[in-house]
């Protein structure tokens, strides 16, 4: 069975339609790269498969649970169930570009949250939980920092730590490197390794092409809204059949 | 003016000292109280919910509270119908009799105000990121309001929130104009009965200063306490040590 399955999103803001019918299925375990230009539509794509933007049509699914919606007299979906909304995301965390921690809390803190305040776990397995991701993540030394004071690359160690410390089915990242000098991006990508070779369930917006190409078992070309190509990423990435991914590849491997 | 003239002085400090301490203390603490609600209202994006709020702010904001003193205490006695009542005892309204509970509707209702409108530009300025990763993270509106937007904006607060303290504490000396006999007010029964001004004001102005530098080292206190994150990482460190 398939563990998260997109099917046929669209999203409009007015006139501009950013996604035009993407559809996207990962098994258990894939590793799936979305790649593309700015403006191709790749992180809108990630952030309406948890509903952060609202799609305006499609379906999402997670483990056979499908998110509940209706159409409203414009045609747009709408959430009919919120707290279904929320439990499912609570499955399906979430790893952002600009780590989107939070600045009043510890290290410490910003991990056991959602485990303590949204799963409703005690104080003690919270605390158990969060130290032992925080480990996992090389990050047990700043347990008692605040994110203003690490460094970008410590950040985004400590957001995955706190998605992993959901223990969900299925990771989104959102450019997790993007925002990272460029000798922090190791560090992170290091980690993101580990969690594929864990065997978890990833989905990736990402400019890494080595990432991609070495570490996803899936890669998503996307252009302007749709999928140009898509494959497993030794052909795709290797032998590219449409231009504009031959054109793409090129310009990122410089 | 003798010596014992100036000890009698501040002796009689003592009792006015209480007074302008309590009305201080309890308007900023019921004016806070009220303010966290209202400044929540005030920052929904619904015009219906959010602009009573902000009407309330512009009007108490917009006129000095030395007139809302006086609207308050001498203003409703003059309706008949209030009178009336006060004749009646009407519990609620035999408040507005008395001057120290007009005072304190004034400066609550004052301070009330001020503090709405810093804790809405506080919760205003919360990163939009922060919220975004609670709603990710699966977290209901009043989750992210008690978790996140709150003891965020709360924090972020402190700095400007330090001077409507020290405004208030100042504030209250207008509430000699309404009969109480507050620090101010014991100054100037000094410099009515012995025509000593410089004596009586420079004195209470050493009362309010000494007030003024404990409210300052209280509040570099919670601000050690509560903004570390926003120190710079030596300073962080070397408050830990």
């Amino acid at each position: 069975m398939n563990a998260l399955t997109v099917e046929n999103l669209h999203k409009r803001y007015g006139d501009n339609e950013v996604l035009k019918g993407v559809s996207l299925s990962a098994k258990s375990g894939d590793v799936i790269s979305m790649i593309g230009s700015s403006g191709s539509g790749k992180s809108t794509f990630l952030r309406c498969i948890n509903f952060l933007e609202s799609p305006s049509s499609g379906r999402v699914s997670l483990n056979g649970n499908e998110v509940r919606t209706s159409t409203d007299g414009s045609g747009e979906i709408r959430i009919s169930d919120p707290a279904q909304l929320r439990q499912m995301r609570t499955r399906l965390a979430m790893v952002f570009q600009h780590f989107n921690l939070w600045a009043h809390m510890t290290v410490l803190e910003n991990v056991m949250e959602a485990p303590r305040h949204v799963l409703k776990l005690t104080r003690a397995e919270a605390t158990e939980r969060a130290e032992r991701y925080l480990e996992q993540v090389g990050m047990t030394r700043f347990v008692d920092a605040y994110p203003s004071h690490l460094s970008g690359g410590q950040q985004q160690r400590v957001a995955i730590a706190r998605a992993l410390a959901m223990e969900p089915e299925a990771l989104l990242f959102d450019e997790p490197t993007s925002a990272l000098d460029p000798e922090l991006v190791g560090d992170v990508l290091k980690v993101m390794r580990d969690l594929a070779d864990e065997g978890r369930t990833m989905i990736v917006v990402t400019h890494e092409m080595g990432f991609a190409r070495e570490v996803s078992n899936h890669v998503v070309f996307l252009h302007q809204g749709v999928i140009e190509e898509e494959g497993h990423p030794r052909e795709v990435m290797k032998t590219p059949r449409s231009e504009r991914l031959q054109r793409f590849l090129s310009g990122a491997m410089k | 003016m003798t010596y014992e003239q100036l000890g009698q002085l501040f002796a009689s400090y003592a009792s006015g000292l209480w007074a302008t301490v309590q009305l201080t203390v309890f308007s900023l603490v019921l004016g806070l109280l009220i303010a966290i609600p209202l400044a929540v209202l005030r920052v929904s994006p619904n015009r219906i919910v959010s602009s009573p709020v902000a009407v309330y702010t512009w009007f108490m904001r917009g006129t000095p509270l030395l007139a809302q003193l006086m609207i308050v205490y001498y203003g409703f006695g003059q309706f008949q119908w209030m009178q009336d009542a006060w004749q009646r005892g009407t519990p609620l309204l035999s408040l507005l009799r008395d001057p120290y509970d007009c005072a304190l509707i004034a400066l609550t209702a004052n301070t009330c105000a001020y503090t709405t409108e810093i804790l809405a530009g506080a919760l205003r300025a919360t990163p939009y990121g922060e919220i975004e990763a609670a709603r990710a993270y699966g977290m209901s509106q009043l989750t992210t309001w008690r978790r996140i937007l709150l003891p965020s904006a709360l924090r972020r607060f402190i700095p400007a929130y330090s001077n409507e303290v020290i405004l208030m504490l100042h504030g209250t000396s207008l509430v000699s104009a309404i009969t109480i006999v507050d620090l101010t007010g014991v100054a100037r029964d000094f410099y009515a009965n012995y025509y000593a001004p410089f004596e009586a004001f420079i004195s209470v102005g050493t009362v309010y200063f000494g007030l003024t530098t404990i409210i300052t080292l209280l509040v570099r206190l919670t601000e050690r306490r509560y903004l570390v994150y926003l120190r710079p990482q030596n300073f962080a460190t070397l408050a830990k040590s």
